[in-house]
């Protein structure tokens, strides 16, 4: 049994669990290698699984041939989408035809193919070479279509159309804010800046790549899926529907998942076919998604266009923000969120942690001929953060204002503050991370080294909030045509007084078996160790909405916090019974028992009562121990912040770019397990980084991937990503059950805007900005060359 | 064609009927059953399938088994005690905060496992060099180098004070 | 993203396969470290029928002095020449940290790679820059190639089918000398590599052309770029390459000078 931790000095917290870095529950069995991710489970006759994918990516499919493929030794089975004949996915928003277009993604593409790697048939056999071999020796016969390659082919004039119900390709567009007078604002200001970006085409890259193992179970008369999905439920209800069974039907497990990042909280095609091959099969089959397909078939994120202009003051006060955004959705619209995710995710944040009193937004979705899309890690906001810091750099310049000082003039300091897109923020830590995060960098000397000649060093920051307690309301505001939310637990306690809880978020990394524990044990004064975390499963819980949008500890925290009040309300009747006092003398003792006066009744004690002898319960007390709470959050939802402060060095003889420091003060309420939270800004802040200089993914004109392997998709390494400091703010959620905020996604937000800030400093001499990402070498190359 | 090999695996011999395309990592993980070992990417870069061969770290994917028989090959499950005790270098992993997901972490130790093995004077910048051999997603890296630092670190001092105590 | 089938030889002596090599044709293919090769079938971009096992061949790895000269056994690993001490051809294993990582280096080979004959790759560099001998053994013997005859084009070389890369001979001590490579990313192949040597008076440079590029009597590292003919290229122009050139041979060379 685990002993109470060392309480760290400088986090408030509730317990003695919470607020501590306690060793990871999970980490005994990931570092023996004792894990189990979704390739790791095998079954009895288990087949496996891959499909043959378009090569075009604009095309009639004139037909399909499979007669060879079956013929491949190994081979037992390909099936196209005739052969299958499922029903397609279709994600809708609650908008007028001229907001949303809904588009149907077929599970496999039969008339028509829309991107290079589109699955067009399903191969089955009993090995995964020969399954390989199956694919090459299918015949597909195309007529290909011109592709559309980028937004700006998309929005040409007598584009060719990806979908033929959306006219000018477009799938969403949105006009969300447009206040009134804001055209007389800008004509009469005294300085306007306009920033215009195009960000690169991003792949969220879990190292575990997508997968499943789909069966079915004559014994229980269900298809079970084993997947690492993000959102168990949401696959369950689609799997059903396209394959013609109910829900009981469907049980959808997940088992250890090596990342996500927003890839996998959408539901993908080939899970789909495979579970459908699985089910005329009656074998198990298992489909891997192979590196090559994961980087050009797989969900990307990211690629957007920003046109945008501010308005400022002499004084430096920002008036107003007029801002074009169009996201590169690319062929289909993703399950639940659609292709409106990126578009209105912009539109309502952007404004962020400035008090901007005036706001026009239009916000599109486009689609083309490129994989589709899904949201990843931050959605929208490094891109549209990056943006509006960028507005402040230009600002500052234009104004011959220090920029870090034009950020304080602007940043909300007064709370609750409503912003002119109609949400209310909750406290925050703005200027003081901004503060912070600059005088530390100063402490360090960094703006001595800045002016020295020799070298080319620029400082850059990036000041931001981010919402990560979307609740029910805050996400009907988006008018998804189902609106996630909440999140119930379940929680019981067993004869020897440990606790299963159940929650309807699952963990990919970030560590919920443990803090998810440390707040049980907190709740019920048991140590985590014996507390059990049941997640991912939909047989074993009631209904979750899974694991994204920084919205696990927030509102999966909270619902298993109520649920442990409850139990910890019954064990106290219970045991006020037995001790024949009074239920509200008696209270939780912190060791594992409940109290009256000076005696006490152990968990244990009272659990072998409510199990094994009943006859002594109170009368209206049912036997057992057992509890159901559930968690929404009320109103706009509670706001993490941090300010990101970055040094870098860049070398004229390459246009190289180098990271000389980084410093992150961040807040994110009440940190559960600050290591983990840690671990939670420096990973995020690498995928920023990666955004920022390294990653992204092209095309050539004829949409064929141009970055299949890891050779050209450039995923930064320890050579590449620097350490970062981390200091801690603590402004404590008023509604949390914890006090917690979101911490999964600050870090990928911040990153881009204060690396791109930091470039743009360091070529302060030259003349020349950059505002696209990633960076181009050469272009540094070019400017400082200039210089 | 099926052809029959001879693999050590964590010092146990096995005799295997495969084909010889199979790669390293997919015999250990499918024909063997050692699914510590992971897949993510099959073309040598990510570095999850990382496993030592004659003590040398190597990607198991770019490697047929049939080309290492007779070598000793060694995977993540033999760093823990059969009991589950971890050793060392899992043990400062955990404490670092060296994982999240888990996924690259195999790689990461039988990376760091075979070059602190050769090298145990590594300094901090040297095991950063090296931890660029393979991909994390999660971490940004900085806690993997601080937990094989601490660990060739704490394995120096173990050593001197063997010598220390020899010596007295 | 698994090889297409195919037979595996596994060689026990130089002479097995050239045997095998000789047997097979064009349909097979020698496999070493794998580093490239394997990588390559997993994607199904080289698909041999036969692959010719040679890393159990006895004798064909080892770094030996040899008077003036250094011989370096086909099977060498990059990380056996990173860790040796090889005195006034220590630019060899100072080279060697451009190459991949530590794992690609503990199993990829110094004949496996100037076989590959990537023309950014640090060993084609080095050949062609000190002048190494290539020795390759064929049905009728064994045969020596000069690194400058040796690289003929993308991926491809002087090496008959039937022939097997043995030794790699460098003939002459390289007190000043150095290679140095500019990547965004570390490990990757470069996009720009240049080597140099100041006894010699010669700059190889990779990246820049099909094969290794060499400079002999060069002049400034600005009249070298300027002597080159490149293109402009999807995301990298001449004009930055050329660019890219001048700095790495500047860097090399003073490099080299600290010897």
């Amino acid at each position: 049994m685990a002993e109470p931790p060392q309480r760290s000095p400088h986090l408030r917290r509730d317990g003695a669990w919470v607020g501590a870095s306690v060793p990871r529950r999970e980490d005994p069995r990931l570092l023996a290698g004792r894990g189990r991710f979704v390739d790791d489970i095998v079954l009895p006759g288990m087949l496996h699984a891959q499909f043959v994918r378009s090569t075009e990516a604009h095309a009639e499919i004139l037909s399909v041939d499979l007669s060879e493929v079956r013929a491949v030794p190994g081979v037992v089975a390909a099936y196209s989408a005739a052969d299958l004949n499922l029903r397609g996915v279709t994600a809708l928003l609650d908008r007028p035809p001229h907001e949303f277009v809904p588009t149907a993604m077929p599970v496999l593409a039969h008339d028509r193919a829309r991107y290079v790697g589109e699955p067009v048939a399903i191969v089955v056999a009993r090995d995964p070479y020969a399954v390989e071999d199956g694919v090459e020796a299918a015949i597909v016969e195309y007529a290909p279509l011109q592709p559309v390659v980028s937004d700006t082919a998309a929005l040409a004039e007598g584009a060719p159309l990806v979908h033929a119900e959306a006219p000018r390709n477009t799938l969403v567009d949105v006009s969300l804010f447009a206040t009134e007078g804001i055209d007389a604002i800008f004509d009469e200001a005294h300085t306007v800046v306009e920033v215009h970006t195009k960000t690169g085409r991003q792949n969220a890259l879990p190292l575990e790549t997508r997968g499943v193992v789909a069966d079915w179970d004559d014994r229980d008369e269900q298809l079970r899926v084993q997947t690492c999905s993000q959102v168990p439920h949401q696959v369950r209800t689609v799997l059903a529907r396209c394959v013609g069974l109910d829900e009981k039907q469907v049980r959808v497990i997940v088992p250890d998942m090596g990342g996500g990042f927003g890839q996998k909280c959408v539901v993908g095609r080939e899970e789909i076919a495979a579970a459908a091959a699985a089910l005329r099969l009656r074998r198990p089959v298992k489909w891997i998604e192979d590196r090559r397909d994961a980087l050009t078939a797989a969900f990307l994120a990211r690629e957007q266009r920003y046109a945008v202009r501010a308005a400022f003051s002499a004084e430096g006060e920002i008036l107003a923000l007029d801002a074009d955004v169009v996201c590169d959705m690319g062929a289909y619209s993703c399950y639940p969120f659609t292709a409106g995710i990126e578009p209105l995710m912009a539109s309502a944040e952007m404004p962020g942690v400035y008090k901007i009193p005036a706001y026009r937004v239009r916000g599109r979705a486009v689609t083309t001929n490129k994989a589709p899309t899904a949201p990843y890690r931050g959605v929208s906001r490094p891109q549209y953060v990056m943006v509006v810091e960028r507005v402040f750099e230009k600002a500052a310049r234009a104004l011959g204002l220090d920029a870090v000082e034009l950020r304080r003039r602007n940043v909300i300091t007064v709370f609750p503050y409503k912003g002119v897109n109609d949400i209310t923020y909750d406290p925050g830590s703005y200027l003081e991370s901004l503060d912070l995060c600059e005088q530390t960098l100063r402490d360090e000397g960094w703006f001595s080294r800045r002016s020295d000649e020799n070298r080319v060093i620029g400082i850059g920051f990036s000041c931001f909030s981010e919402r990560t307690g979307y609740g029910s309301g805050a996400f009907a505001q988006r008018r998804m045509e189902v609106v996630p939310g909440f999140d119930i637990s379940e929680i019981r306690m067993d004869l020897n007084g440990t606790v299963s809880v159940t929650t309807g978020t699952l963990s990919h990394g970030q560590s919920h078996e443990t803090t998810m524990a440390q707040i049980v044990a907190d709740r019920l004064g048991i140590p985590y160790d014996r507390v059990k975390i049941v997640q991912g499963d939909t047989d074993r819980i009631t209904y979750g909405w899974g694991s994204f949008a920084s919205r696990s500890i927030t509102i999966g925290g909270s619902a298993v916090a109520a649920a442990s009040v409850k139990l910890g309300d019954q064990l106290r009747e219970i045991a006020a019974h037995l001790l024949e006092a009074d239920v509200d003398s008696a209270e939780l003792d912190g060791a594992g028992g409940v109290r009256v006066g000076d005696r006490s009744l152990s968990f244990a004690e009272i659990a072998d009562v409510a199990y094994l002898k009943a006859h002594l319960l109170p009368k209206g007390v049912g036997p057992g121990l057992s509890a159901t709470a559930s968690f929404d959050v009320g109103g706009d939802g509670t706001f993490s912040n941090a300010t990101h402060g970055v040094v870098v060095e860049l070398d004229p003889g390459t246009g190289g770019i180098e990271i000389l420091r980084y410093v992150c003060v961040e807040d994110c309420g009440v940190a559960i397990h600050p290591q983990v939270v840690e671990g939670q800004a420096r990973g995020g802040i690498a995928q920023g980084i990666a955004g920022a200089l390294f990653e992204q993914v092209t095309y050539d004109d004829a949409g064929q991937p141009l970055a299949p392997s890891f050779m050209e998709y450039k995923v930064p390494t320890a050579a590449e990503i620097p350490d970062v400091r981390i200091e801690h703010l603590e402004t404590p959620c008023a509604f949390t059950e914890s006090g917690a905020k979101g911490a999964g996604e600050g870090g990928t937000i911040g990153a881009p805007a204060a690396v791109l800030n930091a470039v743009n400093d360091a070529l302060r001499h030259t003349g020349v900005e950059l505002d696209d990402t990633p960076v181009p070498r050469e272009a540094i190359f070019r400017a400082l060359e200039k210089a | 064609m099926i052809q029959l090999i001879e693999l050590t695996v964590n010092g146990e011999r096995h005799d295997l009927a495969i084909e010889p395309r199979r790669t390293l990592v997919d015999v250990l993980r499918h024909d063997l059953g050692l699914t510590g070992t992971h897949v993510g990417c099959e073309h040598g870069i990510c570095g999850a399938c990382t496993v030592l061969v004659d003590g040398a770290p190597a990607r198991a994917c770019l490697l047929f088994a049939a080309q290492v028989e007779g070598a000793e090959i060694r995977t993540v499950e033999s760093l823990a005690e059969p009991d589950g005790t971890l050793n060392d270098l899992q043990r400062c992993f955990s404490e670092h905060h060296g994982l999240q997901c888990g996924f690259c972490t195999p790689g990461m130790l039988m990376l760091a496992e075979g070059y602190l093995a050769e090298e145990p004077e590594a300094t901090k910048e040297e095991i950063r060099e090296v931890v660029a051999s393979n991909l994390c997603r999660c971490t940004g890296y900085q806690t993997i180098v601080e937990a094989i630092d601490d660990c060739a670190s704490r394995r120096r001092a173990a050593f001197q004070d063997q010598l220390d105590r020899s010596t007295a | 993203m698994k090889p297409a089938a195919f037979t595996y030889h596994r060689a026990r002596t130089t002479a097995g396969a050239v045997g095998l090599l000789t047997e097979l044709g064009d349909d097979a293919k020698v496999i070493a470290g794998g580093q490239s090769l394997v990588a390559m079938m997993n994607f199904r971009l080289a698909r041999p029928e036969h692959l010719v096992d040679i890393t159990h061949v006895e004798g064909l790895a080892g770094i030996r002095r040899d008077g003036d000269s250094l011989r370096l056994g086909a099977l060498t690993t990059h990380r056996a020449v990173e860790k040796a001490d090889l005195g006034d051809f220590a630019v060899l294993s100072r080279a060697m940290r451009w190459v991949g990582h530590l794992p690609i280096r503990t199993r990829g080979t110094v004949g496996g790679s100037i076989a590959h004959a990537d023309a950014a790759a640090e060993w084609c560099l080095l050949a062609v820059l000190l002048d190494a001998r290539i020795r390759a053994e064929g049905p009728s013997g064994v045969r020596e190639i000069r690194a400058v005859d040796f690289f003929r084009g993308p991926f491809t070389t002087a090496l008959q089918p039937d022939e097997l890369i043995v030794e790699v001979v460098f003939p002459r001590p390289a007190p000043r000398a150095a290679l140095t490579e500019y990547a965004d990313r570390r490990g990757d192949f470069a996009l720009v590599a240049a080597a140099v040597d100041l006894d010699a008076d010669r700059v190889v440079l990779g990246g820049v052309a099909p094969t290794p590029v060499l400079v002999e009597r060069a002049g400034t590292a600005e009249e070298i770029a300027g002597a080159l003919e490149l293109r402009d290229e999807p995301g990298i122009s001449a004009h930055y390459r050329r660019g890219l050139v001048r700095t790495l041979v500047q860097r090399a060379r003073k490099e080299a000078s600290r010897g």
